[in-house]
């Protein structure tokens, strides 16, 4: 038991070890974008400068969920109807490992050590545990109808899992994996994001038509956003993907196929703007320098780009069929 | 029959249970305040189903279509409620005849029941709603296409889950609009139901500018299903019948499946049929796994251990509006919250759906597929509304004959 334990501090600092040798030797090269398609079973890697299209690979059945290793050097993708994770290697372009996952993994989170994922088995309304170096799948803790959305607080102690049916945040401890609280949200909740300090939750309600800010310590919902855009009828209003910006000033909901990314004032919960992007805008990444953000639009098969600072899409790059996912890799 | 409380002890859940009192357990520790559940009640009310034997011996209708949806429609429900506190229970009353069904109906209405999830052919239903006992209740009616329940017929108390046979026969036409597919020949069967839904497709040609060039009733007789060299005979049939037409798609009404599977290939021009058979505008088809759809067919497969039909369909989304309305309504204003604004029902349909004000009717797109495969979803792209786009399909406000 003590040599496995130990087995395991040593695969941790292996994996945490790399960072900041990374974030030294990446100011030389362009960030890279990554876009899991779900129709074409592949990720597209477009390089950040010249927003071309670098490469395209074959990966497991219906890729959604992505998330990049710590060390940013891995790509963790949620191949669902493969039922497994794959870990894309980045330098070379290989599905390098493959990780059990529960049935049909759709979402996942990571732990900020790096070593811990937690995924969504959207069929078996579970959470998995998985413990990365060892390859196994450690505890399953069982929540509503439908696990989708996976957020973790910034100091790994929290996590935050929707469940679509049940239209419900489940907060779990990390360490005990006991459910703390249930907060009811909209209907269909997509998405769950911690705010970089901690202290609030934005959960997105596809059919809900809203986004509840949540109260991390309280654990209740503080304020709900609502959004109604002339000459889009209200059924198309469908918030997916958030983020928010790093000094928390402003967040970004992706509206599905009403093809607009709410702006929202993050302090008041306006809407300062909507921008017309391309079709059922799904997920959204933000560059490493915060002033772009990247969204992948499901219908019309590309990616908008948008710039931050002037609240303006600047370019649509293509991509592959379905694209749903997309993270920014240094 | 009683379908009874507490999800652990819910027999169509068997296959969950461990789980669930593992999770019983964590919630029970961490809630800091443990409160008494409120119970959420609602009844299923149906008439055995009267099924003429189907031309295809292949798929004999299921003998629970209906009730197994409103089962997983509460057990969904229980899973939010596990977490509100609310308990969700389904008094089932399944009644051979009419009179058993009004017995019924009021001996659960006198004992405080509310809500009720029907599967009654159109003039029982509205016997029901008639009783006295069921003025302050609210019918959820799960499995009529009926349009004069929508219309004249059109009650309070009642409101309306699948889609209306003007909704579906809209959905059709306005994907053939769309095909350019103008000439219709229509083949109308012998049943009373048969000439609702044609006269629904005649409204909806004209609607959308299509044209019926040749209206036909199919008289033959179905006779034996299993005659040696019986393919000849039907053959000819088919051949002679449409013989001397000029036409884009037979568009077929035969509800009862008498003769709607003997046309394809048969028919002297190559056209493609649809209508209750072929390319089938329904409120939900095998082979649809659009809008997380997947995890409700595979949900119900492994409860019911059979495919999903249109009427558990029906009767899944009753039990879910019931849950939806009692989360976040409270369960005491259930019947209120279903009509109000705030409404929103997620049916796997990639929006939320909400009852029409003027009819009770859910508004709802409608798929378009054949046996293997989803073809199209309606409204077609293009249809605009100045207030819902779903509210092309139907009957709409202004049009309406129903007056509530």
């Amino acid at each position: 038991m003590q040599a496995l334990t130990w087995g395991r501090a040593l695969l941790r600092v292996l994996l945490v070890a790399p960072v900041p040798l990374l974030v030294l030797g990446g100011a030389t090269r362009a960030e890279r974008l990554l876009i899991s398609n779900e129709k074409d079973n592949t990720i597209t890697l477009v390089d950040g400068d010249t927003l071309a299209v670098t490469a395209t690979v074959k990966v497991g059945d219906r890729p959604r969920g992505i998330v990049l290793s710590k060390d940013g050097r891995s790509l963790y993708i949620c191949t669902s109807d493969s039922d497994h994770i794959e870990v894309l290697d980045l330098a070379t372009l290989t599905v390098s490992r493959v990780l059990p996952s529960g049935p049909d993994p759709e979402l996942f989170a990571l732990s900020p050590d790096g070593a811990t994922l937690y995924v969504s088995n959207e069929n078996d309304n579970l959470v998995s545990v998985l413990d990365i170096p060892c390859g196994r799948i450690t505890t399953e803790i069982p929540v509503g109808v439908e696990p989708e959305g996976m957020g973790l607080s910034p100091d790994g102690t929290i996590l935050v899992n929707t469940s679509e049916t049940t239209s419900m945040a489940h907060f779990i401890d990390t360490r005990t994996h006991e459910i703390l609280a249930n907060v009811l949200v909209g209907s269909r909740p997509r998405v769950a994001r911690f705010t970089a300090d901690g202290r609030q939750v934005w959960v997105s309600a596809e059919v809900g038509g809203t986004v509840s800010v949540i109260d991390a310590a309280r654990r209740q919902v503080v304020h709900t956003i609502g959004f109604a855009i002339p000459g889009v009828p209200a059924e198309s209003v469908q918030p997916v993907g958030i983020v928010l910006t790093p000094d928390q000033a402003t967040a970004f909901v992706a509206l599905g196929p009403a093809n607009r990314v709410a702006v929202v004032d993050a302090h008041s919960y306006e809407i300062r703007k909507y921008l017309l992007v391309g079709q059922r805008v799904w997920n959204l990444a933000l560059s490493g320098d915060g002033k772009r953000l990247f969204t992948t639009n499901g219908v019309s098969n590309d990616m908008s780009v948008i710039d931050v600072a002037a609240l303006r899409v600047t370019k649509s790059v293509p991509v592959g069929r379905l694209p749903w996912g997309v993270v920014v890799a240094p | 029959m009683q379908i009874s409380g507490g999800p652990a002890r819910l027999p169509w859940w068997g296959w969950m249970a461990p789980r669930l009192v593992m999770l019983l357990v964590v919630s029970s520790l961490c809630s800091p305040a443990a409160r008494a559940d409120a119970l959420v009640s609602a009844a299923y009310l149906a008439l055995v189903p009267q099924h003429r034997p189907p031309s295809s011996a292949l798929e004999p209708p299921p003998a629970d279509a209906g009730l197994q949806g409103a089962r997983l429609g509460m057990a969904d429900n229980q899973t939010t409620g596990r977490f509100t506190h609310q308990v969700f229970r389904l008094d089932e009353s399944v009644q051979p005849d009419a009179a058993g069904v009004l017995a019924a109906a009021r001996q659960m209405a006198a004992a405080g029941q509310r809500l009720f999830i029907t599967d009654l052919p159109a003039p029982l239903l509205l016997q029901v709603s008639a009783l006295p006992e069921m003025r302050e209740a609210l019918l959820l009616d799960a499995t009529s296409e009926d349009d004069s329940l929508r219309g004249a017929d059109c009650r309070a108390n009642v409101v309306h889950l699948l889609p209306s046979r003007a909704m579906l026969a809209d959905a059709l036409m306005q994907f053939l609009a769309v095909k350019r597919w103008r000439n219709l020949l229509l083949v109308t069967g012998p049943a009373e139901a048969d000439r609702s839904y044609a006269d629904a497709l005649r409204r909806s040609a004209r609607k959308f500018q299509l044209r019926i060039v040749a209206d036909k009733p199919w008289a033959f007789e179905p006779g034996a299903q299993r005659t040696d060299t019986g393919h000849l005979t039907i053959g000819a049939e088919v051949a002679r019948f449409t013989q001397g037409l000029s036409y884009d798609v037979l568009v077929v009404a035969d509800t009862e499946n008498g003769f709607g599977d003997d046309l394809a290939f048969r028919m002297t021009d190559p056209r493609p049929v649809a209508g209750t058979h072929g390319l089938v505008p329904a409120a939900w088809a095998r082979p649809f796994e659009q809008w997380g759809a997947t995890q409700l067919q595979t949900r119900f497969l492994r409860q019911a251990g059979r495919w999903m039909t249109t009427h558990d369909y029906g009767a899944w989304m009753a039990g879910r509006a019931i849950g939806e309305a009692a989360s976040r309504g409270g369960e005491t204003g259930v019947a209120t919250y279903i009509r109000g604004p705030a409404f929103g029902l997620a049916a796997f349909k990639g929006m939320r759906l909400r009852f029409r004000d003027w009819d009770g009717q859910l508004r709802q797109p409608v798929l378009l597929a054949d046996a293997r495969s989803l073809v199209s979803v309606s409204p077609q792209p293009g249809y605009l509304h100045q207030t819902s786009e779903l509210d092309t399909l139907g009957i709409d406000r202004p049009e309406t004959a129903c007056k509530l």
